[in-house]
């Protein structure tokens, strides 16, 4: 029989395993959020092939590229922010967080020059069904890399009052699961849109 | 009975001991947000209530009556929109879920309190969003089809804002029943043994976390169809508006299950108690419970038959509609050979239970009438429709839920319903409903179309008399109300295990204390074991 260990134990029931069976189904709601969009993406491409042929020609393909360098880079510290906690390094945690927070900021960044860059070709959501799932797509995403970046602050302050240790990092871990989700997302994202061409 | 269970509080408020606002607002214990839930759903099933009142009350006459049609499309839409997702997918789960869950499981609490908590915020939340939209009040249906809700005056993309963290609150809640399922069951407690409102509810779970994404990404694509004009459902722009009808059924056919299963699970749990008998076929109801759950994912088209859908996908959605009643069918027969030569005892929980079977097999034969291919075009979008969705939504979801609030009474409160009043509720609500949607049958079978303000004179007898139903209906509900604003205060104090039930949340006292259980209980047999010695009843 298990003995009550007082309020306190009531209200934090769930331990390392518990949050990791809980993000893995997390995830999963936000693969069928973002199969809708694949879903219409499919549809309407078989429809009109030749319009997201012309579509993606239109897209830069070289800053895409560059994004996804940076995104799968912002993975990896996440990786060896975790790898190192489980040691019980800190500080390193500290810097990996701080990278991928940087490497994060970098990806809006670029982002944020490919749509300015469409705004100036007059190439907007509406414009076709194309660019439609375009912006809708990516803003989504860029939308959940915003998200995890305010996660990984709040990890950065937590860490930096010294709540995490080799024997208690469950948050460090869950955000990475996220954060790996988001990217790949995005490894879908960018063939689909950017290399169809 | 086993009653006189020491509390483990010593105050005899158990978790209801400490008072004020705060203690509600930031609480952590599901039994307080499963309370909070209780009255925040319990308030809009009254408002949803009072505009079907309204409603019928236009119908009454064939013409214009009191109110113009513009009017008439905001009565029935707000009548819609509110009962679905603010009152009937959050009632069960939300609310006896969130207070039931833990403790069937033998458990202090849900795996993730704070998300719970979290949870019943972003709902809130997403209410005070829904009805800032309605300053320009919803035209478009609960359904909300384009193109007409991509063009219609009314604030949609706020609408569709406020759903979307209604749905997400529904997300985090089937997400922490499902993990609360897996990992906190007490010592003993194997999936075979687990209460069958748990499986219910974790059947429930699994749609709730797989179909809420999808109305989510819909919800996100309307707003960006009205602020951008992104095309997806609009044909000049090479969109598709039978792709908003999939979205939307894809989500919202699973969901008429979400609603369904928690009432299915109460009434699995009622009708072994009140027979005195151990539930019949327990495997098969738990399977059905998940076989119901899968099948509800594959019928979605039956909601467009006549839309222009291609016919072979209909004569396949058709062929795998029926396919939802074979488990369906196989509860209720479980139900019935429970019920079959048991010691029966009529208090008004098994009231409300045997109403939501006899209730529930009219709306479940009358299925099968629109899942035919051929039999659907002439009742389609008839009356024939909202009688069918009314005795399944209502006769069944609504009549679980109450039977779930009279059964689940005294644990919650700590004071026992008065009988006498439940009854006379009983009847009024089943006559009242009865008078009210039989008679809509019969208008839909003669051509009556569902949602016109106006119509042919020669339906309105008809009418009149499903409005004096209304009428005895709300009586009803009023008088139910009463019983429970009237004991909360003054009820008898209830005992422990006033029904004499084996599951575990009457091991306890009442109303349960903070922790539910003083030492977490070690689980050795199944909780329907009436009959045998020692067991509830002895």
């Amino acid at each position: 029989m298990h003995e009550l260990g007082g309020a306190e134990a009531a209200h934090t029931a769930g331990g390392p395993e518990t949050a990791r069976l809980g993000i893995w189904l997390f995830l999963a709601t936000e693969v069928l959020l973002f199969g809708g969009l694949f879903t219409a993406y499919t549809v309407f491409r078989m429809q009109d092939p030749a319009l997201f042929h012309a579509g993606s020609l239109k897209l830069n393909r070289m800053l895409g590229a560059a994004n996804t360098v940076v995104l799968i880079c912002s993975s990896l510290t996440v990786a060896l922010g975790l790898a190192a906690i489980r040691e019980g390094k800190i500080r390193m945690l500290k810097v990996f967080l701080g990278l991928t927070l940087l490497l994060g900021a970098g990806f809006l960044g670029i982002k944020a020059i490919e749509y300015s860059e469409h705004f100036a070709r007059r190439e907007f959501p509406g414009t076709d069904l194309f660019f439609s799932l375009y912006f809708v797509m990516t803003a989504l995403h860029a939308f959940h890399i915003a998200a995890g970046l305010a996660v990984f602050s709040g990890l950065l302050w937590l860490a930096a009052k010294g709540k995490f240790d080799a024997g208690y990092h469950t948050p460090v871990e869950v955000a990475g699961l996220y954060w790996h989700f988001v990217d790949v997302v995005w490894i879908y994202l960018f063939p689909l849109l950017y290399l169809i061409g | 009975m086993a009653d006189g269970i020491s509390g483990a509080s010593g105050t005899g408020r158990g978790y209801l001991a400490e008072t004020g606002l705060r203690s509600w607002a930031f609480s952590l214990d599901h039994k307080r947000i499963g309370v909070m839930y209780l009255y925040t759903t319990m308030f809009f099933f009254l408002v949803g209530g009072l505009f079907a009142e309204l409603l019928r009350l236009k119908l009454m006459t064939p013409g214009p009556g009191f109110v113009s049609d513009k009017t008439y499309n905001v009565f029935f839409t707000l009548h819609g929109a509110l009962m679905i997702f603010l009152f009937i997918i959050p009632a069960i789960p939300s609310a006896l879920g969130n207070f039931f869950i833990p403790m069937m499981v033998g458990a202090h609490d849900v795996a993730f309190p704070r998300l719970n908590l979290a949870g019943y915020w972003i709902f809130l939340a997403g209410i005070v969003v829904v009805i800032a939209s309605l300053v320009r009040p919803m035209d478009t249906g609960w359904t909300f089809y384009t193109p007409y809700s991509a063009k219609s005056g009314a604030a949609v993309t706020l609408l569709s804002f406020g759903l979307f963290l209604v749905g997400m609150s529904s997300i985090l809640t089937g997400l922490n029943f499902i993990i609360t399922i897996h990992t906190q069951r007490a010592p003993g407690m194997t999936w075979s043994r687990m209460p069958l409102f748990i499986w219910g509810m974790y059947a429930t779970s699994v749609i709730q976390v797989l179909a809420t994404p999808v109305i989510g990404m819909t919800f996100i694509l309307l707003a960006a169809e009205r602020l951008f004009g992104v095309g997806f459902f609009d044909p000049a722009k090479g969109g598709d508006p039978l792709l908003f009808q999939h979205f939307f059924w894809f989500y919202s056919h699973p969901v008429v299950y979400v609603m369904i299963l928690p009432a299915m699970g109460i009434i699995s749990e009622i009708i072994p108690v009140f027979s005195r008998k151990p539930i019949f076929g327990y495997k098969a109801i738990a399977y059905s419970s998940m076989a119901i759950a899968l099948a509800g994912f594959l019928v979605w088209g039956h909601h467009m038959f006549v839309s222009g859908m291609s016919s072979v996908a209909a004569v396949i959605f058709s062929l795998l509609t029926f396919s939802v009643a074979v488990p369906t069918g196989v509860k209720v027969f479980n139900w019935i050979a429970t019920l079959y030569r048991g010691s029966i005892s009529f208090e008004s929980p098994m009231l409300y239970a045997l109403m939501f079977i006899f209730l529930f097999i009219i709306g479940g034969l009358t299925g099968p009438f629109l899942g035919s291919l051929g039999t659907n075009v002439q009742l389609h979008d008839t009356y024939f429709v909202v009688a069918h969705f009314h005795y399944t939504m209502m006769g069944g979801t609504v009549m679980g839920w109450l039977a779930g609030l009279h059964y689940w009474f005294p644990k919650m409160t700590g004071r026992m319903l008065s009988e006498k009043l439940a009854r006379r509720a009983a009847v009024l609500i089943l006559i009242g409903f009865n008078v009210t949607f039989f008679t809509m049958f019969i208008l839909g079978y003669k051509g009556m179309p569902r949602r016109w303000a106006e119509y042919p004179v020669q339906y309105q007898t008809m009418h009149i008399i499903a409005t004096v139903g209304s009428w005895v209906l709300a009586a009803g509900i009023i008088v139910m109300v009463w019983n429970f604003t009237r004991s909360l205060y003054r009820g008898e104090a209830a005992p422990g295990n006033p029904w004499g039930a084996l599951t575990l949340e009457w091991q306890t006292a009442s109303p349960p204390p903070v922790e539910n259980f003083e030492v977490i209980p070690t689980v050795t047999e199944w909780p329907y074991s009436f009959g045998r010695k020692g067991a509830g009843d002895a």
